[in-house]
């Protein structure tokens, strides 16, 4: 594999916007990040498409319908909640491979206000009857884990909500800007404990683009080098409970310790993470899971703001999938953005100061894992 | 007016709601069965093709599982898909032989203070709703174990 940068990003405010469609969406991210690449349409050779609930409906194809249909290969990509991701390693890999020299990932979503109702598969529903299949209990028996194992407080979990929420005032692409406290955290109505309202994401529509290119193409730019110091990609594997709770853990800390590998860094070297906060459970175990603190120390991290803006390792300053928006498709690819962002110095009031490697972690439940980092 | 194609219908039945509910029968109380691997020992509710732990083959022997076993977590679900009643205790139960079920905790106040971590619960059967055909639906739940 040959070295492969980011030369261009794109990403639209998450929000709702029931007056498009999704090829539409898409193709605006796409604009912007051909025009922060400083390329038009013909100079992509390449085009990975990340949706999910549309994954039958040719986006990939749509978005060139859009914005210039020059016959290229497209690949449109389904990867749970880590499609963007996965359609950014795609690209990735057309570029690393030498196969191409400029490839465009895009990651989208149209959700309105339906959530992921999880489950499908046709038969008659067991949701209630046998438990829960549906992401905030199944995120919600993960925090409780964590509980029975460290004697984490539903309050832990609560303040990175708190958090993320504050982090995303200072980002104008966040689906929602407005800060909480820990006590409309805790008194809002509980969606499934120990998650309430607010540490569960939003439901959205949102896009987000990242064009990749050669080191050839790169030296040609004016734009700051952001290189792909690695990609990583693990499904789960057989784990004691997996088949009934969910297990995203060890996939997360097996892509995790590919990735330190890869990227040739280790955790005190991560400036900034976007990680998978679908639930402020999440995030929590995810701090462990990626090595940012040791195992049963992430109650006492939240506790001593090690992961705020300006703490030790700041985490999910976009304002997170809990705040930023979660469209699921796009997220992947929105978390690329953020860290490409912050490494080239272009993140404004939520600059992280001096920021030289990011890491992007995303969770599809199911499951599949996807860890980049980027290093300027 | 027509006739009908199918076979005329017979007696209503009982069913379970997964295949990996045994509803019991001469004498034989409701209960759960698993497939276990021969070769490493992995258990599943419901059918593998080759053993997702130590990938042989098979063979699966079947196994019936305890009525007995404790909690391992739980959620409490206060907003779930439309139609379903909430809340509702959405739960983790070991067994002994070494299966984790996904279930619904009843019988119990959907109250953190009121579930402890490996508390021990039993399973119950119940009707939860008809088929098109009439027949029984059955589904399994499990609830803390009644003190004597």
């Amino acid at each position: 594999m040959r070295n492969v940068y980011v030369l261009g990003v794109g990403m639209i405010k998450f929000g709702r916007y029931p007056q498009k469609d999704v090829a539409e969406l898409s193709a605006e991210a796409a604009l912007l990040a051909l025009k922060d690449a400083d390329m038009t349409i013909k100079d992509i050779q390449l085009l990975a498409s990340g949706n999910l609930l549309q994954a039958n409906a040719m986006v990939g194809q749509r978005i060139l319908q859009q914005i210039g249909q020059t016959g290229i290969p497209i690949v449109n990509v389904s990867n749970a909640c880590a499609t963007g991701s996965t359609a950014f390693r795609e690209a990735y890999f057309a570029v690393g491979s030498g196969e191409y020299d400029v490839a465009m990932a895009v990651g989208s979503e149209q959700m309105g206000k339906a959530g992921l109702l999880g489950g499908g598969g046709g038969r008659e529903s067991v949701e209630g009857i046998l438990g829960s299949g549906l992401m905030p209990a199944v995120f919600g028996q993960a925090g409780v884990e964590h509980m029975r194992k460290y004697g984490t407080t539903a309050e832990h979990f609560a303040k990175v909500s708190v958090k993320n929420h504050k982090h995303s005032t200072k980002n104008p692409l966040s689906q929602y800007q407005n800060e909480v406290t820990l006590e409309d955290v805790m008194q809002a109505r509980m969606i499934a404990y120990p998650n309430t309202l607010y540490m569960c994401c939003p439901t959205g529509d949102g896009a987000a683009a990242a064009i990749l290119v050669s080191e050839a193409v790169m030296k040609k730019s004016g734009n700051k080098p952001v290189k792909v110091g690695c990609s990583v990609l693990t499904s789960d594997p057989w784990t004691e409970r997996d088949l009934t709770l969910p297990d995203v853990s060890t996939l997360t800390r097996t892509a995790a310790k590919q990735a330190y590998d890869k990227a040739g860094v280790s955790p005190d070297d991560i400036d900034l993470v976007e990680l998978h906060d679908c639930f402020a459970t999440a995030e929590l175990l995810h701090y462990e899971n990626l090595g940012l603190c040791k195992d049963g120390e992430a109650g006492r991290g939240v506790d001593e703001g090690w992961f705020e803006w300006g703490g030790k390792t700041p985490v999910n300053v976009s304002g997170g999938l809990l705040s930023k928006g979660h469209p699921l498709g796009a997220t992947g690819v929105a978390n690329i953005y953020e860290v490409v962002t912050h490494l080239r110095g272009q993140a404004g009031a939520r600059q992280v100061e001096n920021a030289k490697v990011g890491m992007a972690h995303v969770i599809g439940l199911g499951s599949a894992c996807t860890i980049h980092i980027l290093t300027a | 007016m027509s006739q009908p194609t199918t076979a005329p219908q017979t007696e209503k039945q009982a069913r379970p709601i997964v295949p990996f509910l045994r509803l019991g029968s001469n004498g034989d109380t409701p209960h759960l069965v698993a497939k276990k691997c021969a070769t490493c020992g992995a258990v599943y509710l419901g059918t593998r093709v080759a053993c997702s732990k130590c990938f042989a083959p098979g063979p699966f022997n079947e196994i019936r599982l305890s009525d007995r076993g404790s909690l391992w977590v739980y959620s409490i679900v206060h907003q779930s898909a439309p139609g379903i009643p909430t809340p509702y205790v959405a739960a983790i139960v070991d067994l002994p032989e070494g299966a984790s079920v996904r279930c619904t905790l009843v019988d119990v106040e959907p109250d953190p203070r009121k579930l402890e971590f490996g508390m021990p619960v039993e399973m119950i059967t119940k009707k939860v709703r008809e088929d098109k055909d009439g027949n029984d639906i059955i589904a399994f739940f499990y609830r803390p174990v009644q003190q004597s």
